[in-house]
């Protein structure tokens, strides 16, 4: 060992320990608007505007998948790519910034919602300067990621890290082409699009958002994280790379199946059915890989709470990922679309998937950020884990349950064609539902405050590790 | 060429392009590299302690 730099741990480290936080916070805010679909009077109109559903929403929205998800994508990818270049992080000044950055930007938005200033477009609300601090950060971290690539002391360059730069380049293309507006005051500024244009844009960029940010991102995670956690290598590495051109190439067709029945040319709308329906064949590929890598080890789900997290992440990606493509079919759209069927539908896919598989990295991530290899309490890990399972499935159950019904009811009429239900019974009717989903709310972010405590306790008093780089070996070479 | 024509000719081109990385991904040539790339993730021990000792023994 000639040299004895170290790996750049001290940004993971801080990304790693700003998700639990974040998770907190967003998930939090989640609970609140969950109450307030059941005791409406927790809007606290009283006070002011500032806590209505309307404005927490979107923060609830921005906080778990910016700001929670956000942390975990920065944390593994600049650990991931950083221990399989061989390499450490390149201009680690800058990756600094991206850390205080996108700090900021969550501060900011945490602010400017509750206000009242937003875009009103769905997981794109930040106005516009906060919106251009959000391209700046992302550029930055694009020239971190890539220039750690470049001087990779490897020859190949590891799948996760094709699906994280994936991820990367297409957000920040989304972001910068969907945000792109007139402003006309500090904190006000129009779309540059006008009418459907505007509303294909949104979802072009919606969609990808749950597939670039939401899907690649995480299945960067996927590709290292499970092989890690389970000892063996991924369990088909060719079909990594299938499932990698796959996704690639029909992510970015699905959006309009966003806009069902509106007013988007109607070839436009069967277009985005059918790209959503190909979907299917590389998202189960990728599933299928994931747990697959398994194989011959099995047995370690039994005793591994974080494997457990892992594997039943892609279960529920699975899932989801096969409800996706159904729920796009124009007839199922029919009966689905506005109700609360969405809603579980997201959920399964961001409790079930994103949470989870972030949950299980940054379990494995934290010990080692301080010199260890498992965190103060693997009992701990278990609990989280069964109470966070209860928690989605008492979740996506009720959502499932009242957005069909909810459908139905919509779509009832009397024989001489008037409506059967008024929409005001169609809301009474749910609230058993919204109940349910509360429970389940409250048991998720109940896992998360358990893990804050594991984290405390893991990381108290102990020093900061400083990993060293570790030349490849020859072959590799 | 109309825009049209232009169109389908990247469609047809993406979906060719495809079907190549697919037959490129089967291909006897790609499996030793693919072999080495799956191992990347373990050729560096992140457990701290034992990897130090594991390679510079290597080295």
């Amino acid at each position: 060992m000639q040299s004895q730099a170290t790996y750049n741990y001290k940004v993971v480290r801080q990304f790693a320990i700003m998700t639990v936080v974040w998770g907190i916070v967003g998930m939090l805010v989640g609970v609140i608007i969950a109450a307030q679909l059941v005791w409406p009077a927790l809007n606290l109109s009283d006070v002011g505007e500032w806590f209505h559903f309307g404005r927490l929403r979107p923060l609830h929205t921005n906080a778990v998948i910016f700001a929670f998800g956000g942390c975990a994508l920065f944390a593994t990818s600049y650990f991931v790519v950083q221990r399989t270049c061989h390499t450490t992080l390149f201009a680690p000044k800058l990756a600094a910034f991206t850390f205080w950055g996108w700090q900021l930007i969550i501060v900011l938005a945490a602010i400017t919602l509750p206000l009242g200033f937003t875009s009103g477009k769905e997981y794109a609300e930040l106005e516009w300067p906060i919106d251009i601090l959000i391209a700046v950060v992302w550029v930055s971290y694009a020239i971190v990621f890539f220039g750690t690539i470049a001087k990779r002391k490897v020859s190949h360059i590891y799948v996760a890290n094709w699906f994280f730069g994936a991820f990367i380049l297409t957000v920040a293309l989304l972001h910068i082409v969907n945000s792109a507006a007139v402003p006309v005051s500090a904190w006000k500024a129009y779309s540059a699009y006008a009418g459907a244009q505007d509303a294909m844009i949104q979802w072009w960029y919606g969609h990808n958002a749950v597939g670039f940010f939401l899907t690649a991102g995480f299945l960067g995670i996927m590709y290292y994280f499970v092989p890690k956690q389970a000892e063996r290598p991924v369990y088909s590495y060719r079909l990594s790379v299938v499932h990698f051109w796959a996704l690639i190439f029909t992510y970015m067709w699905a959006g309009p199946h966003h806009l069902h029945y509106t007013a988007l040319p109607d070839w436009t709308q069967s277009l985005g059915m059918i790209f959503s329906l190909i979907l299917l064949a590389p998202s189960w590929g990728g599933m299928i890989n994931g747990i697959m890598t398994l194989s011959g080890a099995w047995h370690k789900l039994r005793t591994d709470p974080i494997l457990k997290f892992l594997i039943v992440s892609l279960s529920f990606y699975g899932m989801s990922t096969f409800e996706g493509p159904m729920m796009s079919i124009k007839t199922v759209n029919a009966l689905s679309h506005y109700t609360d069927w969405t809603v579980g539908h997201v959920h399964s896919g961001a409790l079930g998937w994103v949470a989870m598989i972030s949950i299980g990295a940054v379990y494995y991530l934290l010990p080692r950020m301080y010199g260890k290899t498992e965190m103060y309490s693997t009992k701990l890990i278990t609990a989280h884990f069964w109470i966070a399972t209860i928690g989605i499935v008492l979740y996506i159950a009720s959502m499932w349950i009242a957005g069909v019904m909810q459908g139905l009811m919509w779509r009832a009429t009397n024989p001489d064609g008037t409506l059967t239900y008024s929409f005001i019974e169609s809301v009474k009717a749910s609230y058993p539902f919204w109940t349910i989903r509360l429970v389940g709310g409250i048991l998720f972010l109940a896992g998360m405050f358990i893990m804050f405590y594991n984290m405390v306790k893991t990381i108290s008093g102990e020093k900061a590790y400083e990993a060293p780089v570790l030349a490849p070996s020859a072959a590799h070479a | 060429m109309e825009l049209n024509d232009f169109r389908i000719l990247i469609t047809v081109v993406g979906f060719l392009c495809f079907v190549g990385i697919c037959i490129w991904a089967w291909s006897k040539h790609a499996k030793s590299g693919f072999d080495e790339a799956a191992q990347l993730p373990f050729t560096d021990d992140d457990v701290p302690g034992s990897q130090q000792s594991r390679h510079s023994k290597e080295g």
